[in-house]
């Protein structure tokens, strides 16, 4: 073997390694470019969500703002012109006091029976049912508690509006407080037991009380889903009057059928008095759930530390 | 120590207790009791529910039948009433809604666990918890005094413009532009099922074993080939399930929808055109129905989306049922 020969080989393995390398490079540089393309889709995909959430408050704050003045929370809805919201106000404070009361207790029965007295398949078979109810469209649930209850009674009321908010509340209520209830640690049940506490002392003043302010974060949150919810109110609490109506029996004017029926008008006036009504509504809407948040970050705390 | 429900035992020293006995006994029969009846309720509820919604339908399911699926009528004059229109609508609003909204919520969701900065991760989770809040008579109406103007002006004009043209598909994307119809629909739907898609596939997402994901990386794997190679085979069954819980909700959905589709019974080509889906038909009929069969059939419309609701939870149930047969294993 001569020199020339040996040189040349040495070469040409040399320009295959360095295409070869530059090949590599140029690969690596096209899979680092495709992965960059991706992180870039999902930072736009996060900003568009954030910038469509700002639009709708940013939209309902500027328009509803110039609609609140203290005539428009003191007056009542009216046919036509002015007018404010202040019996529709009053009407959804009852509407979802009232199913508050009734939803709320039995929810958290509910969870009481599924997480610590029931027997493990009954508790599994009533959280399945209670998925399947809160899968349901709450027009569905309407259409239910208008049979229920307007079709009887020959006219809509408060109370049937309750019943079906009611129903819609009923499954977050007793699936949230069943999750806190599991978080309590069976420590605590069994140093309650230990302390010769009955079962039910147990329940009562060791693991709720745990899970207190838990629970309060599902009710709360619960609560604000109701206030705005409209569907359910359709056909129980939706023709109403243009005054304060405080008695159950009869329908109760509220805000969120009225913003759907004004959203449907072709009056410009009405439309800012929407925004206006829609502006309170989120403002409680936030409220609630940032109340509860704060809430549910202590209560987990609290549940960590004693673990 | 994982707790079956039940797990509280009778106290042992049941003897000892016999002084309290007679108030402790009736405490915690009276709280079992209690929450038994409550449970027992919320069955009731669920079976009454059910069961009223199919005998206000009776007269419709009787009159009507099966055909009442396929029939394209709504008319209250010659009491001549059927769903197809409602049905062609509901698929096309929520169907149209989900292609747009699961790619956003996948890229969401793995801006919430791959990408973010801590910082960044929170305040995106809570804001879009936030817009899952918002009720959907507000969306509605943004959707037809800020949206429905914006669309009509600008994005129908230019959808029609690149795609109008298409052989098939064109047709969609027809000149007719207007205020209300299934487009802004669908864009309504698509903010209200991204909160909750995404925020179903962040769950999913968090499983994947970070061991997995550090050797795709420690293999030289960029973050993209990290995610499609590791994150996303790992989680295929929950992004579906979280999907067809996505779609459930859109089918479902009545207020928003009523407020921006235009509420016109026939069936248009045009994603443009207004049109009616089976939980806005029920809304707009809220007034009153002028005859029994009206009513009768308003309660049908509510019977089906029921069974597509309960269709929907079972098929996201086996889906995840099948997911964790899989973790166990």
């Amino acid at each position: 073997m001569d020199n020339p020969h040996q040189a040349s080989s040495v070469d040409e393995a040399r320009a295959v390694t360095v295409s070869a390398l530059l090949a590599g490079e140029e690969r690596l540089r096209r899979r680092r470019a495709a992965s960059a393309a991706v992180d870039a889709c999902a930072w736009a995909a996060a900003l568009l969500a954030v910038g469509v959430l700002a639009a709708v408050v940013v939209s309902v704050a500027v328009k509803g703002a110039g609609a609140i003045d203290a005539s428009f929370l003191t007056q009542s809805t009216a046919n036509f012109g002015g007018g404010g919201i202040a019996n529709a106000l009053a009407g959804t404070a009852i509407l979802v006091a009232v199913a508050a009361l009734l939803a709320i207790p039995t929810g958290i029965l509910v969870a009481i029976y599924t997480s610590e007295l029931g027997g493990a398949r009954p508790a599994v078979a009533i959280r399945y049912v209670l998925d399947i109810l809160a899968g349901v469209p709450t027009i569905v649930v309407g259409i239910f508690v208008f049979g229920l209850i307007v079709v009887p009674q020959h006219r809509q009321s408060g109370f049937a509006g309750s019943v079906a908010l009611a129903v819609v509340m009923l499954p977050l209520v007793a699936r949230s407080a069943h999750e806190v209830l599991r978080l309590v640690p069976d420590s605590l049940r069994e140093a309650g037991l230990a302390l010769g506490a009955s079962r039910w002392r147990t329940v009562v003043s060791v693991v709720v009380p745990a899970a207190f302010s838990g629970m309060v974060t599902g009710a709360l949150l619960a609560v604000a889903r109701a206030a705005g919810e409209t569907a359910p109110l359709l056909f129980t609490t939706s023709i109403f009057p243009d005054f304060v109506q405080t008695d159950p029996a009869q329908a109760l004017p509220n805000i969120p059928v009225t913003i759907f029926r004004y959203s449907e008008s072709p009056d410009p006036v009405k439309h800012a008095q929407a925004w206006g009504a829609a502006l309170v509504l989120m403002l409680f809407v936030l409220l609630v759930s940032v109340i509860a948040r704060a809430l549910s970050a202590r209560g987990r705390r609290r549940l960590g530390s004693a673990r | 120590m994982a707790s079956a429900p039940g797990v509280l035992a009778p106290p042992a020293a049941a003897g000892l207790g016999r002084r309290r006995g007679a108030l402790d006994r009736l405490g915690d029969h009276g709280l079992h009791a209690l929450a038994l009846a409550a449970a027992l309720a919320s069955v009731a509820i669920a079976a009454g529910l059910a069961f009223k919604v199919f005998s206000e339908a009776n007269e419709a399911i009787s009159t009507f039948g099966l055909g009442f699926l396929t029939t394209g009528d709504w008319d209250p004059v010659h009491n001549r009433f059927g769903a197809a229109q409602f049905i062609y609508g509901t698929a096309v609003s929520s169907l149209g809604a989900l292609l747009i909204a699961t790619p956003l919520s996948v890229a969401i969701a793995l801006f919430l666990t791959e990408l973010a900065p801590r910082g960044a991760r929170t305040a995106v989770g809570t804001l879009v918890e936030l817009l899952a809040g918002i009720p959907s008579v507000i969306l509605g109406l943004w959707g037809i005094l800020v949206l429905g103007p914006a669309l009509q002006g600008t994005i129908e004009p230019a959808l029609h413009a690149a795609l109008g043209w298409l052989p098939v598909a064109g047709g969609l994307f027809g000149s007719d532009y207007s205020l209300v119809g299934l487009f802004p629909a669908i864009v309504v739907l698509t903010i209200m099922t991204v909160p909750i898609v995404s925020s179903l596939t962040r769950e999913i997402f968090a499983t994947v074993p970070a061991a997995a994901k550090e050797g795709a990386l420690a293999l030289g794997a960029t973050r993209w080939e990290m995610i499609r190679t590791v994150v996303l085979p790992h989680s295929r069954a929950g992004i579906v399930a979280a999907v067809i819980l996505g779609l459930g909700r859109a089918v479902g959905e009545a207020i928003a929808v009523t407020q921006v589709i235009g509420g016109t019974a026939g069936i248009n080509a045009s994603i443009f055109a207004p049109a009616d889906t089976l939980a806005s038909r029920i809304a707009g009929q809220y007034q009153g129905a002028v005859s029994d069969i009206q009513a009768s059939s308003i309660a049908y419309l509510a019977a089906i989306l029921l069974v597509l609701a309960l269709a929907f939870n079972a098929a996201a149930r086996v889906i995840v049922r099948s997911l964790e047969g899989r973790t166990e294993a």
